[in-house]
């Protein structure tokens, strides 16, 4: 099987990801950037996977959207407490943890 | 009979540490009363272990014990003392009691609780760091011990403590480091030599190190004991550190935890390195003797009490790993009583430092006080008894360790004793200049109607009278006890001691 | 004198007595130091409780320790000459390996006699003590002092060995230093007492290092085996232990050049001057190098050196004497030189060991007896020192008077009284070994003569010059009795000792004896000392028969510099204080801003460096993701171009 077209599209889905986490304010949108990336590395471990014919792609495919499942709960969770204190979802506001 | 001795002489004191956190915070006296007695029970203990010590025992150790702790890598939680280990864990059990007493009201009530749960898990730490037989383990402790004292040090002590806890961590941290390094190596060493790697200390002190990988080695032992010690010119943490201590952290860390310094030197230097101890000896004896000399007048130079002492304790320093690394029986037991004597010195100098600066708003400025002996005869006395000690009067404990190492020395080099001998009379100056200053002449303004010592203010140093002239009039137990630890010590390192004529029979032989 | 019965004593070397094991009366050797170590203990740890009785207790345990000293001396009179050297061994004391030092006491001949000076002048002194120091407050302390003393003094003359010997050699140091410093709240006493400590010290460090190199050189510190192979060691070893002891003895005994502390030790309480710093503790170091004889009999040149401290001290002593105005001070001077004397003796070897000895003894009493005396009359003075304040008080206190010319008399040594005995010893033991050291001590004694006169006529005689108020008057009888006893020992005890006691056949075993033929005839010699000392004494009449100013005047150069005794606090502080200070500034100095300049420096360094890195750390979360963004193309592009190179 060719993986090559799998590989593009990771690629894509990742670099869409990446410009969506660096250029969007909105919190919930570098979320979901994010999620995109987590996603496209699942697909090209899925793909890779396939190609070798051997399972251990898939399983860490697994294990990554075990990771993105608990990362979305703390995340949101911060996300929302944000919001309720700053009236403001931009991840550029909270800019306190700094030197 | 198989007591785990050692094990409970840390558990006691670890137990007791908990208990006294979970006292009512509203209740000090019960607090201080309660970690009275643990340590009085910790000392007991001790007593009774010293009192079932077999002097003439072939084997290195007693009281061992052993259990795995991490097999994979050959650690062991493996304890067990030799004479200059029981001595030590004598030191330290005998000085908590005595500091508990003398600092009672150190620290304020809110503060009294962690005050002396920290103090006993100190103990616990130190009989831990005495007695360990593996070299990791002894790591461990060394290093956890940091961790009470810059606690003690960063929260009880006085307006700079922040600054001198953290040097003081960084600094025993950086020696920390590079012992790790050299622990790592000395690992490696015994896996390529036994094919399964250790840190039992018997065992490596068996390896046969090439000389160059034990010089290397050694210098990342030293240089943390010699930090530990303190040593010159690794020792400018002290002063800081005590100057800003209370006197019951003082007494502790420069009476007993610095011990370890040279503690290690005597049990870990000479027998695992001995050839790059014998390579290195002039440069240890170069630094010891510049330390004495130079932490000497140094401190007759200081115009604060309390870094005085630190000064004076490097000097003292200086003697005892002078003692260690001339390799002669007398350098060595010598050194042991030394660091014996010295506990019990600084522990003197500072309680009564410490009673002075109580009465007096703090002030550790020599120039703030003047004759205390006038208004109170009986604190000026154990204050000057504190300087004899320290200038080691004969008779005193300090006299015998102080004139050994001097013996030891000269067996080897007489022109090394003869150059440390002059720190005596430096010493001589600056404790009696401050006896002088502090305790003559009129009495300060601020002093007047100073209030004498109370009954429970002379207890602790009572008992540091009687011991300290105890040892001074009949060191021979305490010999005893060391003198083969040291012997077995000495033949390791393999120099042979310089050749000193047999005495002839006392008496009948006229010529 | 003594050499007419002692010829068949001649050139006999220092016999090593085996020691006896103490048995009968010896037994108790050790309640010889335990009592007055009891008196002292019970006394400084007792606190005011013992106010009351407590000066008592500490004079009975010093008449009772001199009691059983006599029982000593009986007992040991009674066995045979070679058979009084007894050992008492209570312990091991400290023992590593071959380094082994007994708790030993050792009581042969010369140990006795010491035993016997201590505690006889001490219980005499104690005694006064209780009038002197009456209305002193803390007395009790002062007592529990003296009592700590006379310990120590016993266990330094008792000791069987060197490492013992130097417990009590530094105890008398402490016991010194607490008396000197007694008023603590007057600054020059409390810098007096350090002064005295550290100048000793520096002699410490001479008796210690002598130890250590007894140990190298022998394996041993025991007297006896010390001394059995004295004579197989090297000279040169030998000529250092000796010059190392001498330091030591230099040390204690304020001989040239650690002499500086003496007269300023006067500062503490009279009955102090006179038994310390007279009678007992400053001759230790006559006892050390006498005591140590068999080495310094291998050592010629450790032996001069010792002969020509001496005979700079005796000089020093006695010009210093010749110009101070204060009564203990002049008695201070005196003191140096007439240790000068007994140094010189020790210096000739075995001429001369038993005469510095008997020389000691005598000059113990008398010199005891003076300070008293002096004691008595700044008593009755209210505490005025200056002699220039003094004058006719021979009227007003009679008994001190005529014991002060017992004592007078004796020091001068006119016969038939004690000096004269031991004086005129050790000048004739100096004209038989080196006559330049004789001429020496003849002109010495002439200095002696003219100080003591001045001494007398300024104090004694001529107008009264006493301040307004002060009214002098005769002191209790706690006090004249003791003096009366030392007045008549002052007379006596020279003559005593070499025709009842035989000072010379008794010391014999111990010291060994020589003598060699002179040149001039003993009596000649006599004469012409006995002149000289009139000389002196006709000098200070005609100088101060007729007034003396209130006021010192101008005086000589030489004067001048004896009345700031010859300079030597200046010439020790350019020397050794001052160079010793600016060394500790510097120090100081170096330590703050070299050796912890650099540890705190470098963790400025870190600190420094990470202020800047901070920075970096903006806050805002997307300049983060750009960062990591970068890194992660950063690693990919070094990975492509690694694997295409």
């Amino acid at each position: 099987m060719n993986p090559e077209s799998y590989v593009v599209l990771a690629c894509v889905l990742f670099t869409l990801g990446a410009i969506g986490v660096l250029v969007r304010r909105n919190a919930i949108v570098v979320f979901m950037s994010i999620e995109l990336m987590l996603n496209a590395a699942n697909l090209a471990f899925v793909a890779f996977a396939r190609m070798n014919g051997n399972l251990e792609g898939q399983v860490i495919a697994f294990f990554v959207m075990v990771v993105a499942a608990a990362e979305v709960v703390v995340g949101l969770a911060i996300i929302v407490t944000i919001y309720r204190s700053r009236r403001s979802a931009s991840i550029d506001e909270p800019n306190l943890l700094k030197y | 009979m198989n007591i785990p001795w050692l094990t409970a002489l840390m558990v006691l004191p670890l137990v007791g540490s908990i208990i006294t956190l979970a006292l009512p915070r509203s209740r000090p006296q019960v607090v201080k009363a309660w970690a009275l007695i643990v340590a009085l029970a910790t000392l007991g203990l001790t007593i009774a272990m010293a009192l079932e010590f077999q002097a003439d025992a072939t084997a290195p150790f007693q009281f061992t014990e052993s259990y795995p702790w991490i097999p994979a890598f050959g650690i062991s939680y493996s304890v067990g003392v030799d004479g200059i280990g029981l001595v030590l864990v004598a030191l330290a059990t005998v000085l908590v009691p005595v500091v508990i007493l003398a600092g009672w009201n150190d620290v304020d009530d809110q503060a009294t609780k962690g005050y002396f749960a920290l103090l006993l898990v100190l103990e616990a730490l130190m009989v831990g760091v005495f007695s360990a037989t593996d070299v990791f383990l002894f790591y461990v402790f060394f290093e956890v011990m940091l961790v009470p004292v810059y606690f003690l040090i960063g929260r009880y002590g006085g307006a700079g403590r922040t600054r001198a806890a953290v040097k003081f961590l960084l600094y025993s941290l950086v020696g920390g480091l590079l012992m790790l390094a050299a622990l790592i190596g000395l690992y490696v060493v015994s896996a390529q030599q036994l094919g399964q790697g250790t840190f039992d200390f018997l065992a490596l002190v068996g390896l046969d190190i090439d000389p160059n990988m034990q010089k290397v080695l050694f210098l990342g032992f030293f240089i943390a004991f010699a930090i530990k010690a303190p040593l010159w010119p690794f020792h400018t943490w002290l002063p800081d550190a005590a100057k800003e201590s209370t006197p019951a952290t003082a007494i502790l860390l420069i009476g007993v935890l610095d011990k370890v310094g040279t503690f290690g030197m005597i049990r870990y230097l000479l027998p695992i390195f001995p050839a790059a101890s014998d390579f290195y000896a002039p440069l240890v004896i170069a630094l010891a003797v510049i330390g004495i000399l130079y932490g000497a007048l140094v401190a007759l130079g200081q115009t604060d009490m309390k870094r005085l002492f630190a000064y004076s304790s490097m000097s003292h320093f200086g003697f005892i790993a002078l003692g260690i690394f001339v390799f002669t029986l007398q350098g060595g037991s010598g050194s042991t009583v030394y660091m014996l004597a010295h506990g019990l010195s600084t522990a003197a100098v500072f309680i009564t430092a410490g009673y002075l600066m109580q009465r007096n708003g703090g002030s550790s400025l020599i120039s703030d006080y003047g004759g205390v002996n006038k208004v109170a005869p009986v604190l000026a006395g154990f204050f000057l008894f504190a300087a004899m000690s320290s200038l080691a009067l004969p008779g005193l404990a300090s006299f015998v360790g102080e004139f050994l190492v001097l013996v030891g020395t000269f067996i080897r080099y007489w022109w090394v004793a003869a150059i440390a001998t002059i720190g005596i009379v430096i010493t001589a100056a600056y404790a009696l200049r401050l006896y002088q200053k502090v305790a003559t002449g009129p009495t300060a303004p601020s002093l007047e109607g100073l209030p004498d010592l109370t009954a429970r203010e002379k207890l602790p140093l009572a008992v540091v009278v009687v011991l300290t002239l105890a040892i001074g009039f009949f060191p021979g137990p305490v010999l005893e006890v060391v003198n083969p630890a040291v012997e077995r010590t000495l033949e390791v390192v393999g120099v042979p001691a310089p050749d000193i004529p047999q005495a002839a029979p006392s008496g009948g032989e006229a010529p | 004198m003594i050499g007419t019965g002692a010829a068949m004593l001649s050139d006999s070397a220092p016999v090593l007595q085996p020691l006896a094991p103490a048995s009968g009366v010896f037994a108790y050797l050790w309640v010889l130091l335990a009592l007055p170590l009891f008196g002292a203990a019970v006394l400084l740890l007792g606190g005011r409780r013992t106010n009351r009785w407590g000066p008592y207790l500490g004079c009975l345990t010093v008449i009772t320790a001199a009691a059983y000293a006599i029982a000593l001396l009986v007992s040991m009179m009674a066995l045979p000459a070679d058979e009084r050297a007894i050992g008492q061994s209570l312990y091991s004391w400290v023992a590593v390996g071959s380094f082994q030092a007994e708790f030993a006491l050792q009581l042969d001949q010369l140990s006795m006699v010491f035993v016997l000076l201590i505690t006889i002048v001490g219980s005499l002194i104690h005694v006064y003590s209780l009038g002197y120091m009456e209305h002193d407050v803390d007395r009790r302390k002062f007592f529990g002092y003296l009592n700590l003393f006379i310990a120590a003094m016993l266990l330094l003359v008792l000791a069987d060995n060197y490492l013992l010997l130097y417990v009590g050699w530094e105890g008398v140091g402490l016991a010194s230093y607490l008396l000197i410093g007694f008023w603590q709240f007057k600054p020059s006493a409390a810098a007096a007492a350090k002064k005295a400590f550290v100048m000793n010290r520096i002699g410490d460090v001479g008796l210690s290092l002598a130890i250590m190199l007894i140990f190298v050189t022998f394996g041993t510190v025991a007297f006896d085996s010390v001394f059995a192979q004295a004579g197989q060691a090297s000279e040169t070893t030998l000529t250092w232990i000796g010059l190392l002891l001498l330091l030591a003895a230099c040390g204690k005994s304020a001989q040239f050049p650690l002499q500086a502390w003496l007269l300023d030790a006067m500062e503490g309480p009279t009955p102090v001057s006179a038994l310390i710093h007279a009678a007992t503790m400053v001759t230790a170091g006559v006892y050390l190098i006498v005591r140590s004889g068999a080495i310094f009999d291998g050592t010629a040149v450790a032996l001069t050196v010792v002969a020509i401290v001496g005979v700079i001290t005796m000089f020093l002593g006695a010009i210093i004497g010749s110009a101070k105005d204060d009564i203990k001070k002049a008695l201070a001077g005196s003191t140096m030189s007439q240790i000068g004397y007994m140094i010189i003796a020790a210096g000739l070897g075995p001429i001369g060991y038993v005469f510095a000895i008997f020389h000691l003894l005598t000059h113990g009493v008398f010199k005891a007896n003076l300070f008293l005396g002096a004691g008595s009359v700044i008593h009755g003075m209210d505490g005025q020192q200056d002699m220039r304040r003094y004058g006719a008080l021979r009227t007003a206190m009679v008994v001190t008077w005529l014991t002060f010319m017992c004592g007078y008399l004796a020091i001068i040594g006119i016969p038939p009284f004690s000096g004269f005995f031991s004086k005129d010893d050790i000048i004739h033991a100096a004209f038989e070994k080196n006559w330049i050291i004789g001429v020496c001590g003849v002109l010495a004694a002439g200095i002696t003569g003219f100080y003591m006169t001045r001494m007398i006529i300024m104090t004694f005689f001529g107008k009264a010059r006493w301040e307004d108020d002060v009214h002098p008057h005769e002191s209790k009888p706690v006090m004249t009795i003791p003096l009366i006893i030392l007045g008549i020992g002052s007379l006596f005890t020279g003559a005593a000792l070499v025709y009842w006691g035989d000072i010379v056949g008794w010391l014999e075993p111990v010291t060994g004896l020589q003598e060699e033929p002179l040149a001039i005839p003993t009596i000649a010699l006599e004469g012409i000392t006995l002149t000289v000392v009139l000389i002196g004494v006709a000098i200070a009449i005609a100088k101060y028969r007729s007034t003396v100013p209130v006021e010192p005047p101008p005086g000589n150069l030489l004067t001048v510099a004896a009345r700031n005794s010859l300079y030597d606090d200046a010439i020790n502080d350019a020397l050794v204080v001052q160079p010793t200070y600016a060394l500790s500034r510097g120090f100081v100095t170096v330590d703050d801003r070299v050796i912890d300049g650099t540890v705190e420096g470098s963790a400025s360094l870190v600190g420094g460096v990470s202020r800047r890195l901070r920075l970096v750390q903006t806050g805002f979360a997307r300049s983060y993701a750009l960062l990591m963004v970068a890194g992660a193309i950063l690693v990919a592009v070094v990975l492509v171009v690694v694997r295409l190179s």
